[in-house]
């Protein structure tokens, strides 16, 4: 199994990008992190460096996109939050395509400990109209959803994840993805695990072994949440009628809460959430602490179990 | 109040007056433009009359002197942005915009009613000639900073010009911005602070004191100026000055009152956010006649 960082999926495709020469990468600090600087070593130009100073980052990239150009500014995804106002009203509010993104989200992100672990990013980011969230699973997804932002006509924040999970898409395979459709990748009638991020990877070994127990389980790897996808859930109520969700950020508002606001409006199916249960992180390996807070392979495999005796 | 000349000399020789409208021309746009101010805030018994009566006359001296736009073409890529930051100051923004042919008289009557064009703070996707959504204090210099990189890289000769309150100085996104500005070494952005000394809740000194603030800018390496925001001769010069600084990021400390024309309003920082009653709109437009 290959392994790399959605971070470096993300470097990636900001180097493909430059071929569109109204691209610009903003930083503000922690390019190396981020992985902006692959962009910043082949293109200084256009590179715009602002310090570790989020607020300015925000704002000075809708300043470029009025502009006509087309802003990618990155940092950690909790330092996104620091100028979560400047998104509202500076970017989000009058609609301007700024593309953010915020690396190194959730406690996967591990050793760094709690302040650094975003758990929060998008639940608040999908609170915010116009914007189009994203957080795509591996290196080969983020680099073809990063690549479909330079063509959206919205604002966005994508997160990336800190540490290296298995690819789960070739490149033929990812290039058939599309913002804000759901990418089904086990079919399985009998519970519906939806997933983002680091997750999906778990999600998927989970699948694995309930189906050696007689459990088919679909898996969907929800790398937008938002839009959502609310047509394919809405299938999947029919064919599963039920569902766990798998996210590595709080339980409130996130993949489990947008997925719990359509079911209950739409479709009503038991639900379960995985994620992080209203409480903040800590140091540890990133694997260590998704088991510590009952996030792991065995906890998506109970939840399944549990929710398919609620149907 | 003294005007305080400022810490880089500034040129004289292209004086007022002689490129552009007379100075007596701007002084009664000015007029028409504080009518229209008061009589807005007054319609809508809501609105922020004092920091739009000490802005309106450097206003009136850019739109006419310098800005290149124009109401027929408003979103033409390569215009002067014109910022304004302390987005409440919007009866200001939308009398000179009426000015200049961006609004009618009808639409400067829809000021902060609902569906309106002229929303309670300057916003760009409701406004012909607005660049900037703003009432949220200390984003627009940031803003700025983008569009002034933006026309750097587009090789283009357009500049960007904010307004900035003094009361506005005290959030720290203005100064993260400032502090890039100089880095980036941006020559094409050009900052006036309206420096009324009243915010919101009382007089800015009894809220936060800011000491020199002309010094607070050149200590982070801005070139810095200084004039009596009201004299529209200084102003037109102090524009003039802004021209000659193209190394980097310029700016204008444009000492003003507070409500400056109604004497009522006049450094009371009641009039900071509250509109006048009918009695009062009457004793406003018998001094702006």
């Amino acid at each position: 199994m290959t392994l790399a960082a959605s971070r470096d999926g993300y470097g990636s495709a900001l180097v493909k990008l430059a071929s569109d020469p109204d691209v610009i990468v903003v930083e503000a600090d922690l390019g190396k992190s981020t992985k902006s600087q692959n962009f910043r070593k082949l293109y200084p130009e256009r590179t715009i460096s602002l310090g570790i100073a989020e607020q300015n980052m925000m704002l000075v990239s809708a300043g470029l996109a009025t502009s006509g150009y087309k802003p990618f500014a990155s940092t950690f995804a909790i330092f996104t939050e620091r100028a979560f106002e400047q998104v509202r009203n500076g970017i989000a509010r009058p609609n301007i395509p700024v593309h953010i993104c915020g690396s190194h989200g959730g406690i996967h992100t591990g050793t760094d400990g709690s302040s650094a672990q975003s758990i929060e990013d998008l639940a608040i980011y999908r609170s915010l109209p116009n914007m189009v969230v994203l957080h795509p699973s591996d290196f080969n997804s983020t680099e073809q959803l990063t690549i479909q932002l330079a063509n959206t006509n919205s604002p966005s924040y994508t997160r990336t994840a800190r540490n290296k999970t298995p690819v789960i898409y070739d490149e033929k395979a990812a290039s058939k993805l599309q913002i804000g459709k759901g990418e089904l990748l086990t079919e399985g009638g009998d519970v519906a695990i939806i997933a983002c991020g680091v997750m999906v990877s778990k999600a998927l070994e989970a699948a694995e072994s309930l189906s050696s127990s007689g459990i088919n389980a679909t898996v969907v790897d929800m790398h937008t949440i938002k839009p959502l996808d609310g047509k394919l859930i809405s299938s999947l109520a029919e064919q599963c009628g039920c569902f766990v969700t798998a996210e590595d950020h709080s339980i409130i508002g996130g993949l489990g809460g947008a997925v719990a606001e359509h079911l209950a409006e739409n479709c009503p199916a038991p639900l379960e959430r995985i994620g992080v249960s209203d409480h903040f992180g800590q140091s540890g390996d990133g694997d260590e602490l998704l088991e510590a807070f009952s996030m792991g392979i065995s906890h998506i495999i109970a939840a399944a179990q549990r929710v398919i005796q609620r149907k | 109040m003294q005007p305080r000349w400022g810490k880089t000399v500034m040129s004289t020789e292209n004086g007022a007056g002689e490129e552009y409208s007379s100075i007596g021309e701007l002084l009664e746009t000015a007029k028409k433009c504080r009518r229209n101010i008061v009589q807005m805030v007054h319609r809508a018994n809501a609105g922020h009359p004092g920091g739009s009566l000490s802005a309106i006359d450097i206003l009136v001296a850019l739109y006419k002197t310098r800005l290149n736009v124009d109401s027929s073409n408003p979103d033409d890529p390569d215009r002067d942005r014109f910022i304004m930051s302390k987005g409440h100051a919007s009866p200001a923004v939308y009398s000179i915009l009426h000015e200049m042919g961006f609004l009618s008289s009808e639409d400067l009557t829809t000021y902060r009613v609902m569906g309106g064009v002229c929303q309670g703070h300057v916003d760009m996707k409701w406004t012909p000639g607005v660049d900037f959504s703003a009432g949220s204090l200390g984003m627009g210099l940031s803003f700025g900073l983008g569009t002034a990189l933006a026309a750097t890289l587009d090789g283009s000769s357009r500049t960007s010009y904010v307004m900035l309150g003094d009361g506005e100085l005290q959030e720290g996104q203005v100064w993260e911005a400032a502090m890039a500005a100089v880095h980036h070494e941006v020559g094409n952005l050009k900052v006036f602070v309206d420096r009324n000394r009243i915010q919101n809740d009382d007089f800015c000194e009894n809220q936060m004191r800011m000491f020199d603030v002309a010094e607070k800018w050149a200590g982070f390496g801005w070139a810095v100026h200084e004039c009596d925001g009201h004299d529209m001769n200084a102003v037109v010069e102090a524009i003039e000055w802004m021209d000659t600084i193209t190394d980097g990021p310029a700016v204008v400390v444009a000492h003003t009152i507070k409500g400056k024309g109604v004497s009522f309003m006049e450094d009371n920082p009641s009039f900071h956010g509250a509109a006048p009653n009918d009695e009062q709109l009457i004793l406003a437009m018998e001094e702006l006649e």
